[in-house]
């Protein structure tokens, strides 16, 4: 049986697939992965079930190396540059490491986290139907903390299926839409208002558990203490301070400050995936328009498989619209000499 | 005492989520009403809904946005909330085993100093209370109680602790609680249990269920220390009393 070496790795990284829901009465959180469409995209495109464990890998770089046989992996999620012994590789496609070979993912370039599948999954014990880590519950399997240098996880020998590409719709940079409540009339009618009407940027502090945001003092009615009351994941609470926190999905289960407004469901990953100091907004929409999105949502993650294409053997117009705005002379037709990211890592390194 | 007959407001918590708030203060009678409401959503499931979990004053009831949709839980929500069921739950009642002061629980002394008695009144009262797990919840098996007497209310600490043990026993507000994985708490450490009310790998990994009835019982240092080692092998240690 193969092992895929986690050869080097920053923080913020672990294994995480849908999360372990239903156990929340007994202060337990659900965790599970920040941006569900990324993995159930990386997923899909080497067969697996679309919440299955995955390595989330954070802002920064990090390098896996296949050991005892070939490994079949899929990237997709945040966008990064990415090579397997120099030779660039594309993300949101699959790719076989051979034994030995070592793929490298840089920092991301746009978007915070991306996912590693592994053909076959990741094999673990789950814990209330999950290996997601929650390392302040001791959850998580094979290891239950961040993944480290040096870590090993038993996989699948690679199949030798056809590797493929997926073609996922152009990432939205729309405002984040939210719905009032479950507390706004805690909020004057100007507070909210300066909550929508404002520009937004996540702190650097942030992590799995909360985006602190940082923008302008959203003040509250009655003071910053209420009684605890139940959280989900976009809870946009308002502590004393005044600067928002939005809970995410390594959150306490409850919470004791009031929550102006709650991220949709269908924007909950591109939110989680907006990168420290970059300028968003918030938008505020209807029940029935964000129940609407949340179904759309669903049906896009449950036809991602038909998203899925033949890797490197089709015209793609994109690889050639690229290449002439690079100026390099590429070819179209051949994925492994077209190298999808202009831009140098320095560039965006934090 | 009868479950309040209040109506509770609907609030919405984004889009698969329901707050059903039956006040905004800590209100025993809401927290009957919360476990009520609780115990008939588990006898009478509607299809959609995933996972309800009660609060103090409110039940915070997770769904599924694709298989029912906001109106129509509410209804359902409500109706369920108005329609005559048991309100009172087969409660069980478990005695809690405390090692209180020393290092056990290092405010115990500032918190008689604070009401001006003795460190063992203080126990004697918390001892002699008898409590509801009003909720669990900010980490696994973190479990807030009510039913504190009145004479041991005490505002949190100003600057909350980042670190208070695992196991403590403290009172916060008009609040205790059993807190089980070490973290930050707010409140005054009067004690340590070696209860633990998550484990992973035990049957059952959870203890303690909202709704049930909790007292306490002191255990001096030598006695903990066998029952943490006890516990710690996998033996749940707190007695199930009725």
């Amino acid at each position: 049986m193969p092992k895929l070496v986690i050869a080097s790795i920053g923080p913020a990284s672990s294994v995480q697939d849908g999360g372990r829901p239903g156990s929340q009465r007994y202060g337990l959180v659900p965790s599970g992965a920040m941006d569900r469409h990324g993995l159930a995209a990386a997923n899909a495109l080497v067969g697996n079930a679309a919440f299955a464990a995955a390595i989330e890998i954070g802002p920064f770089s990090a390098s896996f190396t296949a050991r005892g046989g070939p490994v079949r992996v899929a990237l997709a999620g945040a966008q990064r540059n990415a090579d397997i012994a120099k030779r660039p590789v594309a993300s949101d496609s699959s790719m076989t490491l051979a034994d030995g070979e070592t793929l490298t993912t840089g920092f991301a370039r746009s978007g915070s986290f991306s996912y590693l599948a592994i053909e076959g999954g990741i094999p673990g014990e789950p814990m209330f139907g999950s290996l997601s880590v929650n390392a302040r519950a001791g959850l998580g399997s094979p290891y239950p903390r961040p993944l480290q240098a040096g870590d090993e996880l038993q996989v699948a020998a690679a199949s030798g299926a056809p590797e493929r590409r997926i073609e996922l719709p152009a990432v939205s940079d729309a405002p984040i839409r939210v719905v009032f409540g479950p507390q706004d009339d805690e909020f004057s009618d100007e507070a909210k208002a300066l909550f929508i009407g404002s520009d937004w940027k996540i702190s650097a502090t942030s992590d799995r558990m909360g985006y602190r945001l940082e923008g302008p003092v959203i003040k509250h009615l009655h003071g910053h203490n209420i009684v605890s009351d139940g959280t989900v994941n976009g809870s946009i609470q308002v502590p004393g301070n005044g600067a928002p926190i939005v809970l995410m999905p390594d959150r306490g289960t409850s919470g004791g400050y009031p929550k102006i407004a709650t991220v949709i469901s269908a924007d909950f990953g591109r939110f989680a995936q907006i990168s420290a100091g970059r300028s968003f907004r918030f938008k505020s929409v209807s029940m029935v328009e964000a129940q609407a999105e949340a179904k759309k949502f669903a049906e896009l993650l449950r036809t991602l498989p038909d998203r899925l294409r033949a890797d490197g053997t089709e015209f793609n117009i994109e690889a050639l619209a690229g290449a002439n705005v690079a100026g390099h002379a590429v070819s179209a037709v051949d994925a492994g000499t077209w190298h999808p990211f202009a831009h140098s890592e320095s560039e965006q390194a934090p | 005492m009868a479950a309040t007959t209040t109506l509770p407001r609907l609030l919405p918590s984004g889009d698969s989520a329901i707050t059903v708030e039956y006040s905004r203060d800590i209100d025993d009678g809401a927290n009957r009403s919360v476990l009520a409401l609780d115990r008939s959503l588990t006898r009478a499931p509607i299809a959609g809904v995933t996972e309800a979990v009660p609060t103090y004053r409110s039940l915070l009831v997770h769904y599924d946005p694709v298989q029912i949709d906001f109106d129509t839980l509410s209804q359902r929500l409500l109706a369920l909330a108005t329609s005559p069921g048991e309100t009172t739950a087969s409660a069980r009642r478990w005695r809690i085993p405390v090692a209180y002061g020393g290092e056990h629980g290092i405010d115990l002394e500032d918190v008689a100093k604070t009401l001006s008695t003795t460190p063992d009144e203080i126990v004697a009262r918390h001892v002699a209370g008898s409590y509801r797990v009003a909720m669990i919840g900010f980490t696994p098996g973190w479990s807030y109680l009510s039913g504190l007497e009145k004479s041991l209310h005490m505002p949190r600490r100003q600057n909350p602790r980042l670190l208070t043990p695992a196991g403590t026993i403290s009172i916060g507000g008009v609040q205790t609680g059993v807190q089980c994985l070490a973290g930050p708490s707010g409140w005054h450490l009067l004690g340590r249990t070696p209860v633990r009310t998550y484990q992973l790998h035990r049957d059952p990994t959870f203890l303690l269920e909202p709704g049930d009835d909790v007292t306490f019982s002191r255990i001096d240092a030598k006695t903990f220390a066998e029952q943490d080692r006890a516990a710690e092998a996998g033996e749940i240690v707190a007695e199930l009393v009725a």
